[in-house]
């Protein structure tokens, strides 16, 4: 059983604290993906993990054992590097092979698994070529080639998709994709791209300045984000936030955004924002929560008319940006129903989705 | 493909192909790259040339004035079959040298390696200090550090005789070579990608394994350069060499061509230029098998 467990982990690089106290529940063959913005510290925890680096408080536990003494020679891990980090001197057979010879796996046993993950990453014709002679989508093939051979308890990935072109990238996501389905093993997926956590992963691990944020599966981190920093890392285009004011009215709490715009808070939320009353705070919404004029279904959404700033067409939909008081709001429309640049026209905000965010403290209310 | 097709692919596949001529400003580049090797080769070659040449002289032509010293009418051997006959060039002198050489060259770059790897990779306390000492002491001038030496060897020599021996040399090389070698290679180790080596642990690499089994064939450029440099010095070395031995027997080429050639003012020229020659042979062909090695890139596709 590869279970993961982070125990109020820390750690120090001299005066720069790169993780500070994360705690983690890693389920047998769960894929995690550990998400944030640069410099959030989720290297320094995969290598805490992989023990390649030393850990300065706490604890990390996989399966039944605290590993923080123990070497990663001894863990059992595969890690695939940012960069590959492949043997130039060897060849491609000799690199996916390596860590069996290393554990003595017979020539058969080695020669099947060789040939198995070169069957699934679809690199069968290059086994006796360099590294340097392969491009780099084949390198980043040829580096997880050599973790699956391995049948590690635990899969580590530090964002091995980030030096791939955009058409390349999709596709080896969904090529992980499967071979987590077919290899089944516990993953820890480090990546900044929020699309790749969200399409990969049974749960999503967002940090920020080397803590948690929050833990939960994509759908939870896109629906119900708890802080202000989840709502606006997770959902492309992101988030929208305007600075707004929680009013009392004859029908209930509404928040006014500015003087001619109002929007009543749907009446089952009424009970959860009651004591934000008065108060400023931040409103968010969604921009595929925020589209062209549309029929009512019920009373929750409400209609806006603004001047239209920017258009982005994006195929399928556009993507309409309009002011809002001192903020710009990107709307998801319908192609056909958008006005011109400059021209006013009418939008409708679901405000079932929306998000209400105390200043404060930046946690979602 | 037939040369027929060949003819009609260059002729269809436009101008650039169809005379197949080399553009006069590709020419012209050419001829200004070696004009520029012109006297680069003069400075290098010429003493070389000079000691080719006079090695072939007989006595008569290399003391006759009249003669040009550029150039040699005959071809003569009585310059090696002297050295062979009358001096201990090939029987004693070659043979000790390449025996210091070696060992001193195995020694220091075993030594280097393990050094330069822990001061370019390890983390400890003072590593730093650490590295920039060795550079001091490569900077200390060999002809500062002989007169300590001489000591150590007179006393390591009231125990084990080695003075007027080889091993007088085979352990006071070293003391040059390796903090030579030892700043040589911690520069190259550090070039060499962390991760692939880190990628050796996980797969199950102590570090004595990821060492020998991943970072020393990712350094093989650099240790045939560590290799060459300290064959190179210990090869031409000659002060130590001076100091420590006498015996005519114990003596290495450099020592025993300066001290058995020249005797007070008289110079044997020839069969000196001809123990040149012949004391230079060894370094050239062991230049020439590992300068493939030395220049290939050898780290290259390990990431990205
Ligand atoms: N060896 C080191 N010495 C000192 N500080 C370090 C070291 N390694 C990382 N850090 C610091 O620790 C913090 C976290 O780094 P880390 O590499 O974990 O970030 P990351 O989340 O992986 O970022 P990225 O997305 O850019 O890869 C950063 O502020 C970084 O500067
Ligand atoms: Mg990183």
């Amino acid at each position: 059983m590869a279970t993961i467990k982070l125990q109020d982990l820390w750690k120090h690089y001299g005066e720069v604290q790169a993780v500070r106290g994360i705690n983690l529940d890693i389920a047998h063959n769960e894929f995690v993906a550990l998400v944030g913005p640069s410099g959030c510290g989720k290297t320094t925890t995969l290598r805490m993990i992989a023990g390649l680096e030393d850990i300065t408080g706490g604890m990390v536990q996989i399966g039944d054992r605290v590993v923080n003494e123990v070497p990663p020679k001894d863990r059992d891990i595969a890690m695939v590097f940012q960069n590959y980090a492949l043997y130039p001197h060897m060849s491609v057979y000799q690199n996916m092979s390596f860590g069996l010879r290393i554990r003595k796996t017979s020539k058969e046993e080695i020669d099947r698994r060789v040939q198995n993950a070169a069957d699934i990453l679809n690199i069968g014709e290059l086994l006796e070529r360099r590294p340097k002679q392969l491009s780099g989508g084949q390198r980043q093939r040829v580096a997880m080639g050599r973790a699956i051979v391995r049948d590690p308890v635990v899969f580590l990935f530090d964002e091995p998709l980030s030096n791939l072109d955009a058409k390349l990238r999709v596709q080896m996501r969904t090529e992980i994709k499967k071979i987590h389905q077919r290899v089944q093993t516990t993953v820890v997926y480090v990546t900044h791209d929020q699309i790749e956590a969200m399409t990969l992963a049974d749960r999503i691990v967002v940090m920020n300045n080397g803590v948690i944020e929050q833990v939960g599966t994509p759908d939870e981190m896109y629906s119900n984000p708890r802080t202000h920093f989840v709502a606006s890392f997770i959902g492309s285009p992101s988030m929208n936030f305007t600075p707004c004011n929680l009013t009392k009215t004859a029908g209930g709490l509404a928040v006014r955004l500015n003087d001619d715009i109002s929007l009543p808070v749907p009446e089952e939320r009424a009970a959860r924002y009651a004591s934000y009353a008065d108060k400023e705070m931040i409103f968010g919404i969604r921009p595929e929560h925020v589209t062209e004029r549309r029929q009512h279904a019920n009373g929750a959404q409400q209609d806006i008319d603004a001047n239209v700033n920017v258009l982005e067409p994006m195929g399928i939909d556009t993507m309409v940006f309009f002011s809002l008081g001192p903020t710009e709001i990107c709307a998801r429309a319908e192609p056909s129903a958008v006005s011109n640049v400059g021209e006013s026209m009418g939008f409708t905000v679901n405000m079932d989705k929306m998000h209400l965010i105390d200043p404060s403290t930046d946690a979602v209310v | 493909m037939s040369s027929n097709e060949m003819t009609a692919m260059t002729t269809s596949s436009g101008e650039l192909l169809a005379e197949n001529k080399v553009p006069f400003w590709r020419l012209r580049k050419a001829f200004a790259n070696y004009v520029a090797l012109i006297p680069y080769l003069a400075f290098a070659l010429f003493p070389f040339y000079i000691i080719f040449i006079t090695s072939l002289k007989s006595k008569q032509e290399i003391n006759n004035l009249g003669e040009s010293p550029f150039w040699a009418t005959g071809i003569a051997v009585e310059n090696f079959t002297y050295l062979a006959t009358n001096t201990s060039f090939f029987e004693h002198w070659m043979v000790n040298t390449l025996i210091v050489t070696t060992v001193s060259t195995i020694i220091s770059v075993t030594v280097g390696i393990l050094a330069a790897y822990a001061l370019a990779r390890l983390k400890f306390r003072g590593v730093e200090l650490f590295g920039v000492a060795v550079f001091i002491t490569y900077l200390v001038p060999q002809t500062l550090l002989f007169l300590p030496l001489i000591d150590v060897v007179n006393a390591i020599d009231d125990y084990i005789p080695i003075r007027d021996t080889y091993w007088s040399l085979i352990l006071t090389y070293p003391t040059f070579l390796i903090p030579f070698v030892t700043w040589l290679l911690m520069g190259y180790f550090r070039t060499i990608p962390v991760e692939v080596e880190e990628c050796a642990y996980l797969d199950g690499c102590s570090r004595l394994g990821a060492l020998f089994r991943v970072v020393l064939p990712m350094a093989i450029p650099g240790i045939i350069c560590a290799i060459l440099f300290s064959y190179t010095l210990s090869w031409n070395e000659f002060l130590y060499s001076l100091v420590f031995i006498q015996d005519e027997h114990a003596k290495t080429l450099s020592v025993g061509v300066f001290t058995e050639l020249i005797r007070g003012d008289i110079y044997f020229w020839g069969s000196l230029m001809a123990a040149c020659l012949l004391g230079t042979l060894p370094i050239v062909i062991l230049y020439g098998f590992l300068m493939d090695y030395y220049t290939s890139g050898l780290t290259q596709g390990a990431i990205k």
